[in-house]
């Protein structure tokens, strides 16, 4: 894949790049697997929304609110297509995280309602004897909200293991899944260990079931094309803050009949359709899910980072990303002491987890932070991750379209001067 | 602040030479402590002589980072053979120092603790240095308590 852009030639538009740190050191952002920096065309978006077209959107029938309506509308279409969905099949919520808690929540809505007599779609319903699959490789937000789904409803969670190299253990879905498993979901790119994960055998597998597959995209929308209708998942989630939008919004998208089907959780202003004393009935998706004045400058920032995505080219901005992430994985790999937590037949898309030996990983981490490096240190919210790699934590390094072949090369020397100070 | 001068020689020291390291008996009481935000732990038993005045065992095990394994080991070796009371205001003594924010001038009496001081200046590190400190504080609270 020839790149027809270089990260040097669009550093420029993150002006956050060219800062300096306490250390004297210059900025190398290696750390856009938690958050990505923001291009000065999001940051004029966002702005730009406020001074000229802010107000309440679906309310009011002002000009203002007209415009707010329209921004916030092209802006949904404008993040469908970027994943290749259509504007009725994508909600907008709070964060990834709040998108995985609504589906969640959702089926827990549906089983009390179920339990009272309401006629509910039986994908939703849950009780004992039923099942929900995970992987042990899993973010907490795709992890906690299956647990406490499971206390609430009776069905027990099981999970795809991980081996201690880092491969997930894909050929248990065979054992795992049976015809009272109702929920799949996993990741599609492993925010610690980096690859991507058969996401169609996790698919294939709760079709044979009548199963609903939930993909937690965050760490593959961002570095990928993504064409969430032809993965294979029912519903999916991603958030904007880590592929170059705002802080603040989320999406949840669904297939049109899965969205239908499912149960809202919140509820209030701007979802229903008719509201009497007794009762209420809901607009279709998405507006039935979103209650409430919307994140209306987040949306319209995060369209102008899925219009920056585009003009760049997903193909190449994965080419570009994943070439970073080799380079690093590959290097990291070849110094003293170093090992390089990733599944083996998994190459990275953009994030690169290592531990060296005898060093703890915060200790690594203060040492780059001294050399103005970014990285994430811990457990990266899946911490039973950690456990089955068999280490305390690990030192990530991940890669956006901004970072380039030298700022690997100052992680490398960094890493390096860091296992020469502690051992 | 450079990386030595927050790592300073005797921090390194105890990370690479822990003292008390290694869960003994007996013990009086004992307290698990999860930094939870890199997932760092340690436990800390503490034995008290027969009035329960004087600490004479700190024991401990755990992993975790440089900071927190040395903070833990000059804790050991500080309090060990030294008063609940004196270890009580020691652990004020550090306290104050850490949430300084490096602007705190470290109290003497703290001995090789003082090293600590440039941590200080590092926020998110803090919790590192304080973790063996407030599960000593915990079982020490737990064994004076039971009596």
């Amino acid at each position: 894949m020839t790149v027809a852009w270089t990260a040097q030639g669009i550093r420029e538009d993150f002006p956050i790049l060219g800062r300096t740190m306490r250390s004297g050191a210059p900025l190398v952002y290696l750390d856009s697997a938690a958050t990505s920096q923001k291009p000065l065309q999001v940051l004029h978006a966002e702005r730009d929304f406020y001074e000229r077209h802010n107000a309440a959107a679906h309310r009011g029938s002002h000009q203002l609110a007209e415009e707010a309506t329209e921004a916030f509308e092209v802006a949904r279409s404008t993040i469908a297509a970027f994943v290749g969905a259509a504007a009725s099949q994508t909600v907008f919520t709070r964060s990834a995280t709040d998108s995985l808690n609504m589906v969640a929540h959702a089926f827990a809505a549906a089983t009390m309602l179920h339990a009272r007599g309401r006629e509910q779609d039986s994908r939703f319903v849950l009780g004992e004897g039923d099942s929900i699959v995970v992987t042990e490789a899993e973010h907490h937000a795709n992890l906690v909200p299956w647990q406490e789904l499971a206390a609430k409803t009776g069905a027990e969670l099981r999970w795809v293991g991980v081996d201690p190299d880092g491969r997930i253990r894909t050929e248990d879905l065979a054992s795992l899944v049976d015809a009272r498993t109702k929920v799949i979901s996993c990741a599609h790119v492993s925010n610690v260990l980096g690859g991507t994960l058969d996401i169609a055998a996790f698919a294939a597998a709760a079709r044979a079931v009548g199963a609903l597959f939930i993909l937690d995209a965050c760490q593959s929308v961002p570095h990928l094309p993504v064409r969430l209708p032809d993965t294979g998942a029912d519903l999916a989630v991603f958030s904007a803050h880590k592929m170059l939008g705002p802080t603040g919004l989320g999406v949840l998208w669904g297939r049109d009949e899965v969205l239908a089907a499912m149960p809202v959780v919140d509820t209030g202003g701007s979802m229903i359709s008719h509201v009497t004393m007794q009762e209420s009935t809901y607009l279709p998706a998405p507006a039935k899910f979103e209650p409430g004045v919307p994140s209306m400058a987040q949306a319209v920032g995060t369209a102008a980072a899925a219009d920056y995505l585009t003009s760049l080219g997903m193909p190449s901005v994965h080419a570009h990303v994943s070439a970073l992430a080799a380079r690093a994985a590959d290097a990291l790999a070849q110094l003293p002491g170093v090992r390089v937590q990733a599944a083996p037949d998994a190459p990275p898309v953009s994030a690169v987890s290592f531990t060296v030996d005898g060093v703890h990983p915060h200790d690594i981490g203060q040492v780059l932070d001294d050399d103005g490096i970014a990285v994430r240190v811990g457990h990266h919210c899946a911490w039973p991750l950690m456990r089955a790699l068999g280490v305390p934590a690990t030192v990530r390094a991940s890669f956006s379209v901004y970072n380039t072949e030298s700022e690997v090369d100052a992680l490398l020397v960094s890493v390096e001067r860091a296992r020469r100070f502690f051992t | 602040m450079s990386i030595e001068g927050m790592y300073q020689e005797v921090i390194l020291d105890h990370h690479r030479n822990p003292v008390g390291k290694g869960l003994r008996e007996p013990f009086a009481a004992q307290a698990h402590h999860i930094n939870t935000s890199c997932g760092d732990e340690l436990t800390v038993r503490v034995a008290l002589d027969a009035a329960g005045e004087s600490i004479t065992d700190i024991s401990w095990d755990g992993q975790g980072c440089a900071i927190s394994m040395a903070s833990m080991s000059i804790l050991a070796e500080s309090a060990t053979a030294g008063s609940v009371a004196a270890e009580r205001e020691l652990h004020a003594k550090f306290l104050e120092l850490m949430h300084g924010r490096g602007e705190v001038s470290a109290d003497p009496a703290l001995g090789e603790a003082v090293a600590f001081g440039g941590v200080a200046q590092f926020p998110a590190r803090v919790k590192c240095a304080l973790l063996g400190w407030m599960a000593a504080a915990d079982a020490l609270d737990q064994a004076t308590s039971q009596r």
